[in-house]
């Protein structure tokens, strides 16, 4: 069972649905303390950064 | 010399201390190497019966095994000393962005999409007119030893700089004027990139409201995606994407009804017709917000990217079909393919890029890919590994083209122009060439997809989608299902190129207004308006007068402009290898220098023998100038026609056109001199210990964190994680 939960979430992982998660673990650990994006603001600013850093696909 | 290397050398993890010889492991690789010598016997020498087109896949897989399991181990161990112990720009600088240590497997699959699109699934399929073998050993052994190693040397030294683009590394290693040769080559390719996969599209897509309805229908799904992620219920994006495949699948049966319903007509469009569509829509998606269009397109493509692969081969492994097409056809030798002009060496090289390689990979493995790694040795399965996979990918391709009767493949690849307007004269220009295929055959072969006709259909999409609705339908649906798979397989290669114009006219738009920023500083702001809507413009512009050109040229659009892509892309590794030599040298490990420098002469060989060819052949099939003289020297002795250019504007055509991609090749040509030039006296430079300005390698400092290197953790990595050492 368990391994059946880390395969989801890796494939969660994969289509990057944990972002907020790790969004939120990542401001734990180095922001203590201080306020966090809620989720919604999380994926708005998220999609946003694309329109300043293009990533590039190939052929 | 650049001392930033830990003083007592690599390690850390002590495998290199405990090396035993496993007889397990050394009976495994004994095997591996058996199966694929075997394999690479039959696809070599097996002639006058028909073989499966499964033997190349194994002799695919086992050499890629081979090569992964020792030579890419070398690279990273020995050459570039990879050291665990060394903490990568994402665990140093993370800031939960940019940076950020991301799980290798999730970023093998991110890498993977990135690199690998409708390239690999196109080039094999047009070298395919010289035979199954010289494209068979260019992908496998390209990729060996060009295209995997300059992905992962790449990833490799960008990663020891913070994760610095091609450009950068090719400012601050070699110099400003490789530096900006290379930013020029970076910008040209993007245009003939876009405006030949564009040109596919059209191809695939003109007169047929099936395929047409189908991919118009991607518009309104992404749409309702973006909306959903944006209002409704952000954030869930395995669910939108399982929608949205849904929706797509839904997209490709209706257009079967589209096309015999009163409605077809509006679907059914000439090439003019989609290219102007192609125009419009690819510079709404440069300036509409990144979440309405883009962002989900890129999600239902790389949904459609995994399930496509695993479709295709698991069915060549299921059907077993043999090929059909020689091992060796004459235009492997005589230069006379009616495909692309050109002999073997150099077109064969120049045709495959994708899949063998492919210098815009260096792109994505600079830049993005190095901000997420764990580990340094990560690089193997990241750069080496996804590499593999596209060429794995395009094995498959060359498979599911060389199935098909030869005949047929001729009749759907040769310029319309020259096959003339009916089934009978395309059956006559075939069997001038030496092959054979009835009238009635090549209305079977149409009636069988539902489409109005597979004549000309060039650009390898159509072709391609032939060969897997063939393979499909054997294993799944049987005839029923034939012309769903063709507009299945459509469908994804239209989607896949889709996201390449969008992705790709919004990073040529970046790069325009960083370069015009330079000199009018407010022109760099990406959310200015008027600087968004001028820069996309010249893009498209750019790309959109090719793709125009290219649809309407007399000579054939996939005929003349293919040649000039492959130039383009295969400069581009020239320029990575020469960076990644350079980068070799100047770090100490000279002695491993020829790991890129054997693939890079022979990169620029290929590279300029074909430029040279193209623009100094006095064969006027084969070089644009001899072409333009051509006809030039008909128009100026008052003929009003010849050869496929029926008429004076036809003929007029020809001469602008040959005169463009003579001036675009020769461009090409001096932008890859340049840039060799300057490396190689940097080269000489290091090597007599004389000082070199620039270099930026990043200092050492310590690595926190545990990560396995492989893909699947190693014993000792699962206990090493247990034990607590995961960051």
């Amino acid at each position: 069972m368990s391994r059946l939960r880390a395969a989801w979430d890796l494939v969660r992982e994969l289509a990057g649905e944990r972002d907020y998660e790790r969004y939120l673990a990542h401001r734990a650990r180095y922001h203590p303390g201080e306020p966090v994006l809620g989720e919604r603001e999380f994926w708005r600013e998220r999609t946003d950064r694309q329109e300043r850093v293009a990533s590039a696909r190939c052929c | 010399m650049v001392t930033t290397e830990r003083p007592e050398g690599p390690g850390g993890r002590g495998t290199g201390s405990a090396r035993r010889r496993d007889p397990r492991q050394i009976a495994i690789w004994t095997a591996v190497a058996v199966v694929g010598a075997v394999a690479w016997a039959i696809v070599a020498f097996v002639r006058g019966e028909e073989i499966s087109a499964a033997w190349l896949v194994f002799a695919a897989v086992a050499s890629y095994a081979i090569a992964y399991r020792f030579y890419s181990r070398f690279i990273a161990r020995r050459a570039l000393q990879v050291d665990d112990t060394r903490a990568t720009p994402a665990e140093r600088l993370d800031d939960g962005q940019d940076f950020q240590p991301t799980d290798r497997r999730v970023l093998f699959g991110h890498h993977f999409a990135a690199i690998a699109g409708a390239g690999p699934l196109v080039g094999p399929v047009l070298a395919a007119q010289m035979g199954y073998l010289p494209g068979t050993i260019w992908i496998i052994v390209g990729v060996i030893f060009a295209g995997a190693v300059q992905d992962m040397v790449t990833l490799f030294f960008s990663t020891r700089r913070s994760g610095r683009s091609l450009g950068q590394m090719a400012r601050e290693e070699i110099g400003p004027v490789g530096g900006i040769a290379a930013i020029v080559a970076v910008l040209a390719i993007m245009v003939i990139l876009l405006a030949v996969l564009a040109l596919v599209v059209v191809q695939a897509l003109a007169d047929s409201p099936w395929g047409t309805f189908s991919l118009a229908m991607t518009i309104p799904i992404a749409l309702f995606m973006g909306f959903y992620l944006r209002y409704l219920r952000p954030g869930k994006i395995i669910e939108v994407s399982v929608v949205g495949v849904v929706l797509m699948l839904l997209a490709i049966v209706g257009g079967g009804w589209v096309q015999d319903s009163a409605i077809g007509e509006v679907f059914h469009l000439t090439a003019n017709q989609l290219t102007l569509a192609l125009v419009v829509y690819g510079f709404a998606a440069s300036v509409l917000p990144v979440w309405m269009l883009l962002a989900p397109r890129d999600y239902l493509s790389s949904f459609m990217k995994v399930g496509v692969i695993v479709l295709l081969a698991a069915s060549i492994l299921l059907a077993w079909p043999s090929l059909q097409m020689d091992a060796l056809t004459r235009f492997a030798s005589d230069g006379q393919g009616p495909v692309a002009a050109g002999s073997l060496f150099p077109f064969v090289f120049i045709t495959i890029a994708c899949g063998a390689l492919s210098g815009f990979h260096a792109l994505v493995a600079s830049g993005t890919t190095p901000k997420l790694i764990q580990k340094e040795s990560q690089v193997r399965v990241i750069g080496y590994g996804a590499m593999l996979t596209e060429s794995f990918v395009a094995i498959m391709a060359l498979a599911a083209a060389c199935i098909l009767d030869p005949g047929l493949y001729f009749a759907m690849n040769m310029p319309a122009t020259v096959l003339g307007p009916t089934v009978e004269t395309a059956s006559a220009a075939v069997q001038q060439i030496g092959f054979t295929i009835s009238p009635a055959d090549l209305t079977a072969a149409a009636q069988a997809v539902e489409e109005q006709t597979l004549v000309g259909r060039t650009g390898g999409a159509p072709t391609l989608a032939v060969g897997l609705s063939t393979v499909f339908s054997q294993v799944f649906g049987g005839e029923a299902l034939r012309a769903f798979w063709y507009h299945f397989a459509i469908m994804f290669e239209a989607l896949f190129i889709l996201t390449t114009v969008d992705a790709g006219t919004r990073v040529g738009r970046f790069i325009l207004q960083d370069t015009v920023g330079n000199v009018w500083p407010r022109f760099k702001d990406t959310s200015w308006k008027p600087a968004a809507w001028i820069s996309s413009a010249v893009i498209v512009g750019a790309w959109g007068y090719l793709l125009y050109a290219g649809v309407n040229d007399p000579l054939g659009g996939i005929y003349q402009l293919f040649p000039l892509f492959g130039i383009a892309n295969q400069l581009l590794a020239a320029v990575a290898l020469a960076v990644c030599t350079t980068l070799l040298i100047r770090t100490g490990r000279a002695r491993y220098a020829w790991i890129t420098l054997v693939p890079l002469v022979f990169d620029a060989v290929v590279t300029l023998t074909a430029s040279y060819q193209k623009i100094f052949s006095d064969n006027p099939k084969l070089g644009f100038w001899a072409q333009r003289d051509q006809y030039q020297a008909a128009l100026d002795a008052g003929k009003t026609s010849l050869g496929t250019a029926k008429t004076v504007e036809a003929m007029q055509k020809v001469v602008f056109n040959t005169t463009l991609d003579t001036a675009l090749t020769a461009l090409f040509a001096v932008l890859i001199v340049i840039v060799l030039a300057d490396s190689v006296r940097v080269w000489i430079t290091a090597l007599n210990g004389r000082p070199l300005p620039g270099g930026s390698e990043d200092p050492w400092v310590e690595s926190r964190i545990q990560a396995p290197s492989g893909l699947i953790a190693t014993r000792e990595e699962r206990e090493l994680a247990r034990s607590g050492g995961s960051g």
